[in-house]
């Protein structure tokens, strides 16, 4: 368990002053994960996207700790060939220090464009975190839909109009998929719950191998809400237990976070975002009933995988 | 064939793959991230078995895509490291992205590449279409006619590429080099260590003590300036490439240059070329002066920095030339070699009649007699019996 106390003496890495947006979550994650690696060296990794460019607008750069990117669809990839050139140099006895890899890859870069980077270094079993700050569209192209929307959003290329109402699919569960993978540390978690997140990070780091955090990360623009909000929104996100917080240990799950009081409905979750406005019609009833069908069936499924009851 | 000529150097039978295998275990690069493909395969699976063997203290990456095999070489020199790949064909067109963010970044980056023709319709056989394609990515391009040369190349390459702060392709024509056993001299560890040296990065990312952001978003106000710094490091290579030859002729004493002159002092007619066509090219000038025909040829090594001040010289004389591009732009005019050739001349002030020539993609053979008919029609170009064509021939290929 991670202590506020402790992590706030610990030194901000990531800078402010980045061109991130107003009440954006992505910052908070990459400043948690750093604040959460406390004094180890750490060198991060990024996909391109918002985290990416808002970061580092050259000549400027909001990293404090060394900083690389090359393209989209490779922070994984990445991520092994500076692993392998630390092992390497380490094994020459031209670095002593340990040294620890985070890559940073939004829901676009991880789910689509960079699963199969993603699976080859996690299959390699490179000792890096990948966290994929999830905000469940391409939101750094101008929202649009990825693997990781969840149905129902509406987006620029999977917009509501007057014969479709947004995406049609259910998103893909890249959770499950890094699970598969039979890799040492596997995490869901949330932006704004400092404690799940930071503690999460803290035992992927100290995983002697490859470990992935899912976390979610509500986007103000993307999602359409006020942006003071994107904390309680992400905590409203496990209340409605569309978003279960767990971690899977050596292939055990433990179930991390519950719902504050009782399970919500998943509309007190919609009715906060112009994503899902037109879901509200009541012709669209059945959509929201599907999607809360879908929830319901996930939570459970992961409650009895966590060994849980209701 | 080849003769032994450095003292110490060793007589050894060897294809292309091997011999490229064979410079990276003594180059003993820190990282190795690298996908099979035909036929560049052998050369990572040989270097494989010395890491399986700890013959090299390289990291050896096996990646699952030859886009992430450039993107974890990429980071590999970042961090601070030595790294290198080597791929082919439609490998190295999965790296394309990855390609130009190398040169970008300024990494020196060292590729064993084995021409291969692209697909469609799928060809594993040797054609210059893969690198060819990529001659604007800011890679310097180093070709090799034969085993020894992709040896020499690849061992100078290093030294290149370090120097230069560019990353570095060196070539072989697929299954004709790469799978054709040769005579090769190899020379003793110990020696190609201290040549190609230790490597010591500007600055690593694994320093983390000295933290430093690489890779950037670089707008309207200074993306411009690293592009120019790119290019202007190009033209810079040139002389680099000739002070590495020359270091590599005083130790080993195997003489390189931008490109290699056969008979050109007093030659007429002239072929221009790269890879193993060069050879046969070479066998055809004998026979042609021993009947009193002033043949000539140049074979081109360095294609990036392309050394154009230099050929056009070294051309000015003839009366006719025909270059043998084996690739072709699809362009609806000429083949790439030629059009960095005419444009060489004509940037220099010459106008020499000559022709060009596409030849031997997917592999088709070229023999002696289709390199005597080009020059064949050379010498009646040369005594304006005849016109040259206007448009880009094709030699042994079945039209209408």
């Amino acid at each position: 368990m991670a202590n506020l106390k402790e992590l706030s003496k610990n030194a901000e890495r990531l800078t402010g002053g980045h061109r991130l947006c107003a009440g954006c979550g992505a910052g908070a994650v990459a400043r948690q994960t750093l604040i959460a690696a406390g004094d180890k060296p750490v060198v991060v990794v990024s996909a391109t996207g918002c985290l990416e460019v808002s970061t580092t607008v050259f000549p400027y750069s909001a990293w404090k700790t060394p900083f690389f990117h090359s393209a989209f669809e490779n922070s994984a990839a990445t991520a092994s060939g500076i692993e392998a050139a630390y092992v390497s140099l380490k094994k020459q006895g031209k670095i002593n220090d340990d040294i620890r890899f985070i890559a940073f890859g939004g829901d676009g870069g991880t789910y689509d464009i960079g699963l199969q980077s993603l699976s080859g270094a996690m299959e390699r079993g490179h000792r890096m975190l990948y966290v994929c700050y999830n905000n469940e569209a391409y939101m750094n192209t101008g929202i649009q839909r990825s693997g990781a929307t969840p149905k129902g959003a509406s987006t620029t290329t999977a917009p509501a109009g007057k014969v479709k109402q947004g995406k049609e699919q259910f998103r893909k569960d890249l959770t499950a998929i890094m699970v598969a993978h039979n890799i040492p540390y596997v995490a869901q978690s949330i932006i704004g719950n400092w404690n799940d997140y930071t503690t999460k990070v803290q035992k992927a780091l100290d995983t002697d191998g490859p470990s992935f955090i899912n976390v979610l990360q509500p986007c103000r623009l993307g999602w359409g809400y006020k942006p003071e909000d994107t904390m309680e929104l992400a905590r409203l996100a496990v209340d409605t237990c569309l978003w279960p917080c767990f971690e899977v240990v050596n292939g055990v799950y433990k179930l991390t976070l519950r719902p504050r009081g009782e399970k919500k409905p998943i509309t007190e979750f919609l009715k906060l975002q112009n994503r899902f406005k037109h879901l509200f019609k009541p012709e669209n009833a059945g959509i929201i009933e599907s999607m809360q069908a879908s929830v319901d069936a996930k939570w459970n499924k992961i409650l009895a995988l966590c060994g849980e009851t209701k | 064939m080849v003769k032994a000529i450095y003292p110490k150097g060793k007589i050894v039978a060897k294809t292309g793959n091997e011999v490229m295998a064979e410079a990276m275990r003594q180059i003993s690069p820190d990282v190795v991230a690298a996908y099979p493909i035909t036929p560049a395969t052998e050369i990572v699976q040989i270097f494989s078995q010395f890491v399986a063997d700890g013959r090299v203290p390289t990291e050896y990456v096996a990646v699952e895509s030859e886009h992430s095999a450039m993107s974890a070489t990429i980071a590999a020199s970042v961090a601070g490291a030595r790294a290198m790949t080597g791929t082919s064909s439609q490998g190295f067109a999965l790296m394309w992205e990855m390609l130009y963010i190398a040169a970008g970044l300024r990494l020196p980056i060292v590729m064993a590449e084995v021409n291969r023709a692209l697909s469609a319709p799928i060809n594993i056989h040797g054609d210059q279409s893969d690198t060819m394609g990529a001659r604007d990515a800011g890679w310097i391009q180093i070709y090799s006619e034969n085993s020894q040369e992709a040896y020499d190349n690849m061992i100078q390459s290093v030294k290149i590429a370090e120097k230069a702060k560019l990353p570095t392709m060196v070539t072989t024509d697929g299954f004709i080099i790469s799978h054709c056993m040769e005579v090769v001299e190899v020379y003793p560890d110990e020696d190609v260590k201290a040549f190609v040296g230790e490597y010591k990065p500007e600055r690593a990312l694994l320093d983390y003590k000295k933290p430093f952001t690489l890779g950037a978003i670089e707008l309207q106000d200074y993306y411009f300036e690293h592009r120019w710094q790119l290019a202007e490091g190009m033209r810079n290579a040139k002389k680099i490439v000739l002070d590495v030859a020359q270091e590599f002729k005083n130790k080993f004493g195997r003489e390189y240059g931008f490109y290699e002159k056969y008979k050109m002092d007093d030659a007429e007619v002239a072929i221009v070329t790269i890879g193993s066509a060069a050879g046969t090219t070479k066998f055809v000038i004998d026979e042609l002066r021993e009947k009193g025909i002033k043949a000539g040829l140049i074979k081109i090594r360095v294609y990036r920095p392309f050394p154009a001040d230099e050929i056009a010289k070294d051309l000015s004389k003839v009366k006719a030339f025909a270059v043998l591009d084996r690739s072709d732009s699809c362009s609806g005019t000429f083949a790439p070699v030629y059009l960095d050739v005419v444009s060489a001349l004509f940037a220099n002030g010459l106008n020499i009649k000559s022709e060009n020539y596409v030849y031997g993609l997917g592999g088709r053979e070229i023999s002696t007699e289709h390199i005597a008919e080009v020059y064949s029609k050379l010498g009646k170009i040369a005594k304006g019996e005849i016109a040259p064509s206007k448009t880009v021939e094709y030699i042994n290929v079945r039209i209408k």
